[in-house]
């Protein structure tokens, strides 16, 4: 599944070579994939998540993001949080318990183990 | 990220099919997929071939794409009567610095456990055929330590260069469930 690049130009600053996006680790394409299927399940248009993703990465360099490229997926992730939560797809709560949920089932995983969540000592 | 996916996945915002499909997209796109070129010097260069099969980590870091992460890089090379196979039998571990992302297959849960009990019918299902006489050996990656392959040198490639080598070598074949392309294959 290739995106259009009509929508990629949309996206500011967008790590790409000659024939699209590259990633520099695998979590990031797990982030991009995130941020295309939530679009299009209807979670956001892609003009709202352009517009969301520029003014996260403007705010990030105002604060002093030295901006080198390693730091954009970040920018990605804190972006679709907040779109998510502004949607009302979740609440900041929910997803801060969700977070501790995955910390401590990491914590709780042994060495060379596949971390789920199912492994978090606090799940029901 | 994975509180973020875990709720758009329950509240159906994002489907795993789906983001597998995209992320298989630009699987080869992701890390420095430098393992071609690191093959293709071994072929040319005895002395590099030497570096790199005593210690992989410190040889693929000679070319620059310095691996990030602590785990070591064991380079284990196809002879005439060994081919070598990596698999994680635990999860998924990879050598992405040098490969670029898993393909979906090597972490699916029939060729982490058929790998090991039927290297022979997994490289069957990939189109390799290898003599009968022929051993294969299976490398588990760990955490700790990660396997990649140095494929034999295609025959008909003598005075190639590394540019033109590398061209020859894929993904697969630094897995080991492929083969080099041979020299006539348009390239």
């Amino acid at each position: 599944m290739t995106l259009p690049s009509d929508m990629l130009k949309l996206i500011p600053a967008l790590p790409c070579d000659v024939e699209g996006p590259v990633f520099r680790e695998p979590w990031e394409a797990q982030a991009f994939a995130l941020a295309v299927d939530a679009h299009a399940k209807g979670l956001f248009t892609w003009s709202e998540w352009a517009a969301a993703l520029s003014a996260q990465i403007k705010a990030a360099q105002l604060a002093g993001d030295p901006d080198t490229g390693e730091t954009y997926y970040q920018h990605w992730l804190a972006t679709l949080e907040g779109l998510t939560v502004s949607k009302g797809a979740t609440s900041l709560d929910q997803l801060k318990q969700v977070q501790s949920a995955w910390d401590r089932a990491a914590r709780a995983t042994p060495h060379g183990q596949p971390i789920v969540l199912e492994n978090d000592p606090l799940a029901s | 990220m994975r509180a973020l996916e875990t709720v758009l996945l329950a509240k159906g915002y994002v489907d795993p099919a789906a983001l597998d499909l995209i992320v298989e997209t630009y699987e080869t796109k992701i890390g420095p997929r430098c393992g071609a070129q690191v093959v293709a010097k071994a072929w040319v260069d005895p002395a590099y071939r030497q570096r790199l099969l005593a210690d992989g980590t410190a040889a693929v870091a000679e070319l620059s794409f310095s691996g990030r992460q602590g785990e070591h890089l064991k380079v284990v090379e196809n002879t005439g009567q060994v081919h070598n196979l990596v698999v994680c039998t635990l999860c998924s571990c990879y050598p992405w610095p040098v490969l670029g992302l898993p393909p979906v297959w090597y972490k699916s849960a029939p060729y982490r456990s058929r790998a090991v009990i039927d290297p022979r019918g997994v490289l069957a299902d990939f189109g390799v055929t290898l003599p009968r006489d022929k051993t294969i050996r299976v490398w588990d990656s760990t955490a700790e330590m990660r396997y990649l392959v140095l494929p034999q040198r295609p025959a008909g490639t003598e005075g190639w260069s590394e540019e033109r080598l590398a061209e020859l070598v894929t993904r697969d074949s630094m897995i080991g469930t492929g083969l080099p392309h041979p020299a006539g294959a348009g390239a």
